[in-house]
């Protein structure tokens, strides 16, 4: 009897702890609506303002589908089909138990027909099916929001890939009673995957290509619907001390994102854009036609690097945005560099090697060989953010092709090599705000590779010797 | 509660049900809107002889061969100088006339007037923003005919070299790249590629209506069409080597199902059709 007694108790017990555990789901059908409002609705990265403690309401929202000619990277044309104009379309921000009145407007000068299928409607098609409109039409349908968290929306009008891979597609937000916690910042950020006739960089009109598409080979892998999106003047911005909370989504049509921001851990990240909070995790993974809620804390100044860490995409087919946190040093949280010594392996003293004349690799001494010798190094230690034939990427690495700010002074271009640089440049008319590390090549290298770089993609043809690479290495 | 979300699904499954039907009953092509009120407008635009065949569409049993009629079909879109001589003659067709249940809002809505273009129109263009029931219309008035869906895409299977090119990786990508383009309605007919048969324009100008545009339903959720309608054999989650040709022409099924038969839309025109007098029907 005791015994039966104490494990009833215990379960009891056990019982009591697990359901304080656990998530409590809101009946959001019984939550009575109060009163209509017009929803705000804002383009990326921007997003409306927090709910807030506001009661349900009955929540009307216009959108407009926009086919319309837009700029993939520089001089790469594309046509966008857009909600709202932008890629990824507007933002929606609503709360649980709202009634959402939805107007969707396909403008008289589309082609096609579209509908829309929202994540967070509990209904067949997430509305597709009621709301097919012809071009020059306005279809309207409403559904109450029943589950919290993060969604896509997209149009699902045959062929379904092809509307999303044009661009189609966008967040809603669903945010608990009373809100999410408040904080600092916030944006919103929408990965998607493109598929252009020309390869990567070909400039001019660029249509869609379906083969592409089918074999999942993108050109450009891109937030916000384009290359440089969110760098140079549309980084976005933060304080030191600031708590910043993104809002991740990823069209597709094909690619799962590893997000990452570099330099920076998130503090809380709502898992696949749910009720689920992990902490302190480095990179989150956002599957096509899904989400993530990540917020952090920016502790330092300096520049946060957005990426898709399946890196090959941030650094060859456009996933790469910016967050430029201003504020005082925090030494604490990090130093920066303190020190660079040389590193000798086989202990203190400096050795010498056996045989050290043969072991050395022959020495480039006519112009030519120097030139063969930096191109190597240049394949080795530039390409990746300068490109292999010297052209830089859009809006974040600056060309070395043709370029009027490397043949202007070359004693700054063997400075920017030796000590690196940060901060804005101004390359061929265009404005590049980034960051090269200092490279560890000795003074032979540096003359080599320069003298490579000058020599080709029609600049100035200087020749650069290890003497002046000295001389700026000497300077303090 | 459970019950209500129940309740839910089933009350939008009957409303979208509803209007299924409602849209067949109302798009059904029986003659005629048009009366005798309609006369000629002595308008004659060239027709070329398009002989007749079997082909298979992409909806339809499983490889069941339509049978297409010899016909004669306009070489181009009707436009818009010879829809302004239609309007001129029949007065319940101007803008201001025409009656709601024949047309939309929307209906000739970039003209200045009743009888006047605006001034960025050419009179070459195709005409466009006219109703399933205007085009009907005119084409009675010419003793002719809106093309069936069959006919239309039987003609329009051809490129510049042969009848039937929809496996061919370029006339598919033409095609795409049309959907792609904004504002082809403002160009003027006659200057896309002259197929096959000499016809003009039926791709990369404007879409055309066709008499029985909405025999074809779909619902617009592309995804479920493959399960819902029999007809519907050939689903879009097929992939194999005639990709790309499914992809064309699932826009231009999709882009019919969209529309109702008083819908004015800018980017939709027709041409006319006309029996040959040896037309054997199959």
């Amino acid at each position: 009897m005791k015994k039966i007694f104490i494990l009833i108790f215990a379960s009891v017990a056990f019982i009591g702890c697990k359901q304080n555990d656990e998530y409590k789901k809101v009946d959001a059908t019984q939550i009575k609506v109060d009163g209509t409002i017009n929803a705000e609705l804002t383009s990326p990265p921007f997003v409306p303002k927090p709910v807030g403690d506001r009661p349900a309401k009955k929540l009307i929202v216009n959108l407009e589908i926009i086919e319309k000619e837009g700029e993939m990277a520089d001089g790469v044309k594309y046509v966008y089909w857009t909600f709202g104009g932008s890629v990824p379309g507007s933002f929606i921000r609503t709360r649980i138990g709202d009634e959402v009145e939805f107007h969707l407007k396909n403008h008289p000068d589309n082609k096609l027909p579209h509908n829309i299928d929202l994540h967070a409607v509990t209904g067949p098609g997430g509305g597709a099916k009621s709301s097919f409109v012809a071009p020059g039409h306005e279809v309207t349908f409403s559904f109450k929001v029943l589950n919290q968290g993060l969604f896509v929306y997209h149009c699902a009008t045959a062929p379904v890939g092809m509307h999303i891979a044009n661009g189609m597609y966008g967040l809603i937000l669903v945010e608990p009673e009373g809100g999410l916690p408040p904080v600092d910042k916030e944006y919103y950020i929408m990965q998607g995957d493109f598929y252009t006739k020309g390869a990567n960089g070909e400039k001019g009109l660029q249509p869609f290509d379906m083969t592409k598409a089918i074999k999942e080979e993108p050109d450009y892998v891109v937030f916000n619907g384009k290359t440089g999106s969110l760098t140079g003047d549309n980084a976005l911005t933060a304080k030191v001390g600031e708590t910043i909370r993104l809002f991740v989504g990823n069209g597709g049509p094909n690619l799962v994102s590893s997000f990452h921001v570099i330099g920076e851990i998130f503090d809380n990240v709502h898992v696949e854009g749910g009720t689920l909070i992990n902490h302190d995790v480095q990179t989150t993974l956002v599957p096509s036609g899904g989400a993530a809620i990540v917020d952090f804390k920016v502790e330092a100044p300096g520049t946060l690097i957005i990426v898709d860490h399946s890196i090959f995409r941030t650094f060859n087919k456009g996933s790469l945005g910016m967050i430029n946190v201003t504020g005082d040093d925090n030494k604490t949280v990090y130093s920066g560099p303190q020190s660079d010594e040389v590193y000798h392996p086989e202990g203190g003293t400096i050795q010498t090697m056996p045989n050290e004349a043969s072991a050395k690799a022959p020495k480039a001494v006519t112009l030519v060989e120097r030139i063969a010798d930096g191109k190597s190094i240049y394949s080795r230690t530039c390409f990746a953010c300068h490109q292999p034939t010297g052209e830089g990427l859009p809006n974040t690495f600056p060309p070395l092709a043709k370029s009027d700010f490397l043949n202007a002074d070359v004693n700054r271009a063997i400075e920017f090599v030796l000590k690196g640089k940060t901060g804005e440049v101004v390359v061929n008319g265009k404005k590049y705000n980034s960051v090269m590390t200092a490279q560890t090549l000795t003074d032979d290298e540096v003359a080599n590779v320069l003298t490579y770089v000058y020599s080709t993609w029609g600049n100035s043809k200087k020749e650069v010797t290890p003497a002046m690479v000295k001389a700026i290495r000497s300077k303090k | 509660m459970k019950k209500l979300y129940f309740l839910f699904v089933v009350i939008v499954l009957i409303s979208c049900s509803k209007d299924k039907e409602t849209n067949t009953l109302e798009n059904i092509t029986v003659p005629s809107v048009s009366t005798p009120n309609d006369v000629s407008f002595g308008v004659e635009t060239p027709m070329v002889s398009i002989k007749g065949g079997k082909y298979v569409p992409l909806y339809g049993k499983k490889n069941k061969a339509v049978e297409v009629s010899d016909l004669l079909m306009d070489v181009y879109p009707v436009s818009n100088e010879n829809f302004l001589a239609f309007v001129k003659q029949n007065k319940r067709w101007r803008k201001s006339e025409v009656k709601k249940l024949f047309a939309d809002d929307n209906y000739l809505n970039n003209w200045k007037k009743d009888t006047i273009l605006a001034t960025d129109m050419k009179p070459k263009s195709p005409v466009t923003n006219v109703s399933w029931y205007a085009a009907n219309a005119y084409c009675e008035c010419q003793g002719k005919r809106l093309a069936t869906v069959d006919e239309w895409e039987f003609v329009a299977m051809a490129n510049q070299e042969m009848a039937d090119a929809r496996k061919i990786k370029a006339y598919n990508q033409y095609i795409l790249d049309w959907y792609e383009k904004p504002k082809t309605f403002n160009n003027e007919i006659g200057k896309t590629f002259k197929n096959y048969y000499g016809v003009y324009d039926l791709h990369g100008l404007v879409w055309e209506w066709t008499s029985d545009f909405n025999s074809i339903l779909l619902t617009g959720e592309s995804r479920s069409d493959v399960t819902t309608d029999k007809n519907l054999f050939c689903g879009s989650g097929s992939l194999n080597a005639s990709d790309l040709m499914n992809y064309a022409a699932f826009i231009r099924y999709a882009f019919r199902g969209s529309v109702k038969a008083n819908y004015a839309v800018k980017n939709l025109g027709f041409r006319c059709v006309k029996d040959t007098l040896n037309t054997k029907k199959p």
